[in-house]
């Protein structure tokens, strides 16, 4: 396992390792399981030794590559890099070479990380198994025949099976929070606006936001300090500075309210995702943090108000994707003209839930019913932000619930088309909070056996937005009391 | 676009017909294969009728909530930022010629959009 994120960059910085010696590390390990996992989709890796030899070089000169000296990162492909391509897992983007790179990567770049890849995820981010890419489905580390959850199942993957100690994902509706539960690994979704999207291919742009996966809390919370800040080519970018962010994991939870929604208890969660929470629960309780009963009475209509909104947003989004300026074009026949190339293009690069979505976003938005769909799902929207705000308006000052109601399910079993809903029942813990905007984050917490297998299962924190710095602290104590964060996954 | 011609109410049956299925894949530029309109039909009613949950509340009154961010960021100066290389724009379109962008006839015979 990697050791903290801290430690292999102070390492690197002190010439004790190299940076070097990291990547390559990173690189043979990605070599000896991605055959079997498919979290990476391109692995960099000539740029990935030339850019740590780079680091190294500034060492020996003396000079400070950065809090990330060195340390192998992995990255969703929907954030555009010039190195290798930028596909989004779509057979529309197979190919194609972005001429820059995101915001989030020239941060990483300035504080001396060194990116190996990219990986896999479902199609334009839009899945919640990584079921739906172009380049075939990632399995999870810990049963190769169960999905690694989604959309950034191959950042989770990839962090899980020890190819990199920290990845970066993206979450519109639960992206980064359900994989990283399914996979035993942490991963937050920091405040919308605190990260800059520019460079980050859109979904649904009043819900994206970039965040990181990683081994341990304190991997998370370096990694969104330097990842955070203001970026003037981001419109939605906050003019917040994060650099306390990090400071305060070892402080505790004493004299904290975490709040827990009785929907978070409900029966509809598996026996394992049950006993994580009360188990979070007794020992939030026991380090002297208050338990507040709270309720968020429109959480259930989340799911609901969240896809007309994302696929709203994704149909506009997604319009560019039109045969024309990039991405695939379809041949044409003798007689075809401009709507042809578009409707044909469109047909044959994007895949079955992608063009579903497509779909279901233009109807809401269509004439006569937008007042129905998309406008009630905004309105549906300003309640449930109404219900944390509330909530934390009590004094509350963190609500903790499930992150996905199960463990890991296996490939194939809610994607086959039988029940269209069941995929997307998946988020019904984690959309809230793109809605309302708010920060969030899963941790490790437990085990659910399911099969004969043992399974991950995390728990998960939001707090108000912009509360960083403590959830993390919040999230930190929970990992020292229950344990499980770090456990490699098997037999990797 | 809001509201215009008679909005509707969907029924607790939110299944599109399909032409209706038809008319919104043409609204949103994708050809659909013949077996598509009715796969299509039973995935977005099962959606859309889960939807219906929206229709029963009273929202008279709650103002639509666009984005959660509620700060606005600081104007950036009105100079001209850089621009991509044309050659940079030129390698990622599927066909060029020569210093252009290549589609097919818009106006005429086989133009469509």
């Amino acid at each position: 396992m990697w050791a903290p994120v801290q430690e292999l960059a102070g390492n690197v910085r002190a010439g004790r390792t190299t940076a070097r010696s990291l990547v390559e590390r990173s690189l043979a390990r990605i070599e000896a399981v991605n055959g079997r996992i498919n979290a990476f989709v391109e692995v960099h890796t000539s740029a990935a030794l030339a850019r740590a030899d780079a680091v190294d070089a500034q060492v020996k000169a003396g000079q400070d590559p950065g809090p990330l000296a060195g340390v192998p990162v992995a990255l969703k492909d929907n954030m555009c890099t010039v190195e290798g391509h930028t596909t989004c897992g779509s057979a529309m983007l197979k190919g194609y070479r972005s001429p820059f790179d995101a915001g989030v990567v020239e941060r990483l770049h300035a504080a001396g990380a060194v990116i190996v890849g990219k990986t896999n995820l479902d199609e334009f981010a839009m899945g919640s198994s990584t079921e739906t890419s172009v380049f075939g489905p990632t399995k999870n580390p810990w049963d190769l025949s169960r999905v690694p959850g989604g959309s950034s199942g191959g950042s989770a993957a990839a962090v899980a099976a020890g190819c990199v100690p920290v990845a970066l994902g993206s979450d519109t509706g639960g992206s980064i929070r359900q994989p990283a539960s399914h996979c035993g690994v942490v991963g937050i979704k920091p405040t919308y606006g605190r990260v800059s999207r520019w460079g980050l291919v859109a979904y649904a742009s009043s819900l994206d936001q970039i965040g990181p996966l990683a081994v341990r809390v304190a991997d998370c919370a370096l990694v969104t300090r330097v990842i955070c800040g203001h970026d003037g080519r981001d419109s939605t970018s906050a003019p917040v500075e994060a650099a306390g962010i990090d400071r305060d994991l070892e402080e505790g939870v004493e004299g904290l309210v975490i709040g827990v929604p009785a929907e978070a208890r409900g029966g509809g969660n598996h026996a394992g995702v049950a006993s994580a929470l009360e188990g979070t629960l007794g020992a939030l309780r026991l380090a002297g943090a208050e338990i507040m009963d709270i309720e968020l009475p429109h959480a259930g209509l989340g799911i609901a108000a969240y896809y007309l909104i994302a696929t709203a947003e994704a149909s506009s989004n997604l319009a560019r994707f039109d045969g024309v300026r990039y991405g695939h074009r379809a041949s044409l026949l003798d007689g075809d003209g401009l709507d042809a190339l578009y409707c044909r293009s469109r047909a044959q690069g994007f895949g079955r839930e992608v063009r579903k979505r497509i779909m279901l976003g233009t109807h809401a938005l269509s004439s006569g019913y937008y007042d129905a769909y998309y406008g009630r799902a905004l309105k549906v929207r300003r309640l449930i932000k109404g219900d944390y705000d509330a909530a934390f308006a009590k004094g509350c000052d963190a609500v903790l619930m499930p992150a996905s109601p199960g463990p890991a399910f296996l490939l194939g079993s809610k994607s086959g088309g039988g029940d269209p809903l069941a995929m997307y029942l998946e988020d019904v813990f984690t959309v809230g909070v793109n809605l309302a905007g708010l920060p969030a984050i899963t941790v490790p917490a437990g085990f659910a056996e399911e099969g004969g297998m043992e399974l991950p299962v995390g728990v998960q924190l939001i707090g108000p937005a912009l509360s960083e710095n403590r959830l993390l602290r919040v999230a930190g104590m929970v990992e020292r009391a229950m344990g499980v964060a770090g456990r490699m996954a098997q037999p990797f | 676009m809001s509201g215009s011609p008679p909005s509707h109410t969907p029924d607790a049956d939110s299944s599109l017909t399909a032409a209706q299925v038809r008319k919104v894949a043409s609204l949103a530029k994708l050809e659909l294969a013949d077996g598509e309109v009715e796969r299509l039909r039973g995935e977005l009613g099962a959606i859309l009728t889960h939807a219906q949950r929206l229709q029963a509340l009273n929202l008279d009154g709650v103002e639509p909530l666009t984005t959660p961010l509620e700060m606005t960021g600081p104007m950036a100066e009105d100079v001209p930022s850089g621009v991509l290389a044309t050659e940079a724009l030129h390698a990622m379109a599927p066909a060029t010629d020569g210093a252009f962008i290549k589609v097919p006839k818009v106006l005429g015979d086989g133009g469509g959009a």
